[in-house]
């Protein structure tokens, strides 16, 4: 049985090890947050520090990928720019046929289905990215308005709906049970945007420099100015140095 | 048979087109929108058959769409649209061409300027101040000729189109009672005048 057939093949134990270290890849990425508020969901991201000489701008993170729908990946930057050009033909292409727009849990099921199809093929490995795609769902035809959506997908193909998430980053797993801890449902955007913010700031040296934030809402997106997040930053700080103080005196 | 004309003046460009859809001797609809908006700020006014009329115009339209999502948010000029629209053309020429005699117009934000293109089913591409497809060609170039110069406002363009229009209800022997005027200039692509709504099915 020759083991070259495909570079994903079953381990005696049941893993897949190229999906596996596919997800390692994932953690070697920078960290992206999306949480998803009552009208709203924000994605945060970790701006690593650049070389002097790069140009910031043409560093994107946070893309769209249809008119409303957007994507932050964490992993590979290559295999992102891949699969979200694959994404923004296939959103055009339903479009053409349906005349409409995809809803984004089509198309974090159209990015899952074909990151599977990278780990069951022959001479292909598996996309080393997860993604977090965001966006609003269509308004119903009763009139109810469009409901906030966070579609996480990861390199073994599978895809789920989340109110908060976080990928990427190596402690991806304790800032995941900051958010479980400190998420309220419905909150308004001022709150969505600090929860964000305040959970990025576990992994990121303070400061608006290393962070993008993108706001999306039901008639948009956009993100948010440097000087926005940093009066958040500040804020979150002044509150933390507050409690400290707090604590300090109650002792 | 379609009619669409198209008049380029300073600042916009005017484009015009009968609201018909015929075949043989039924008329399915009187209220078509021939003048397709390809991009925010360009529109192209289409001729031919329905499907060939709707699908390459929604080709080239998802086309763009997608450019502009991949690039950032760049739009593509007036002029490149124009020539991946040919290119379409030229490739499906010798496979199965599309039936489409078309005018696009467009307003380029980066140089302030509009433009106007013809193409026709055989991807010839020309720029040009002033055009018309069609049988309208015969009865309205000469009118055109005669009215067009530099530096029109945007009321004397809709003017030589509604001229034009005119001349088409005496002389063509084809009743035309519907037509729909697109103005795209700085602001983007707007529904000047129709004669039957589009939006009514």
């Amino acid at each position: 049985m020759s083991y070259d057939r495909a570079i994903t093949v079953f381990s005696p134990d049941g893993h897949l090890f190229q999906v596996e270290y596919a997800m390692e890849a994932v953690r070697r990425g920078s960290t992206a947050i999306g949480v998803r508020g009552k009208d709203c969901v924000v994605l945060a991201v970790e701006r690593r520090a650049l070389a002097k000489l790069q140009d910031p701008r043409t560093i994107r993170k946070i893309v769209s990928v249809d008119n409303r729908s957007v994507l932050a990946f964490a992993g590979l930057t290559a295999d992102a720019r891949v699969l979200i050009n694959k994404t923004r033909l296939e959103a055009q292409s339903y479009r053409l046929t349906c005349e409409d727009a995809p809803s984004v849990e089509y198309l974090a099921r159209y990015i899952a289905r074909t990151q599977q199809k990278y780990t069951q093929r022959g001479g292909v490995r598996p996309f080393g990215i997860a993604t977090l795609i965001a966006g609003f769902s269509d308004p119903t035809t009763e009139g109810e308005e469009g409901k906030p959506v966070l579609y996480q997908t990861d390199p073994a193909g599978t895809h789920s709906s989340w109110r908060a998430q976080v990928i990427g980053g190596r402690n991806a797993k304790s800032l995941r049970e900051f958010l479980e801890k400190n998420y309220e449902d419905d909150m308004d955007e001022d709150k969505s945007v600090r929860l964000a913010i305040q959970s990025l700031l576990e992994v990121v040296d303070s400061g608006a420099k290393n962070m993008e934030i993108m706001i999306v809402k039901a008639d948009g997106k956009a993100f948010m100015e440097e000087s926005a997040i940093d009066a958040v930053v500040k804020k979150i700080e002044e509150e933390a140095e507050e409690s400290k103080e707090a604590k300090k005196s109650s002792d | 048979m379609d009619t669409v004309f198209g008049v380029k003046y300073d600042g916009g460009v005017v484009i015009a087109a009968d609201q018909g859809n015929a075949r043989s001797i039924l008329m399915y609809q009187r209220n078509l929108d021939k003048v397709v908006p390809l991009s925010s700020h360009s529109a192209v006014g289409v001729s031919g058959p329905n499907a060939d009329l709707v699908n390459f115009s929604e080709y080239i339209q998802k086309n763009i769409a997608l450019y502009e999502l991949s690039n950032d948010g760049m739009k593509l000029s007036t002029h490149a649209q124009a020539n991946f629209m040919r290119g379409e053309l030229a490739a499906a020429l010798r496979r199965g061409p599309y039936q489409v005699n078309v005018l696009l117009g467009g307003y380029d934000e980066s140089t302030e300027s509009s433009s106007l293109y013809f193409l026709d089913y055989l991807a010839s591409l020309q720029k040009v101040n002033y055009g018309c497809q069609g049988y309208a060609s015969s009865f309205c170039l000469s009118i055109m000729d005669r009215d067009w110069k530099e530096g029109l406002t945007e009321d004397e363009a809709v003017a030589i189109v509604e001229h034009c229009m005119q001349e088409l209800h005496t002389r063509f022997l084809i009743a035309q009672p519907n037509f729909i005027i697109k103005v795209i200039d700085k602001d983007g692509v707007k529904t000047s005048k129709f004669g039957a709504d589009p939006a009514d099915t």
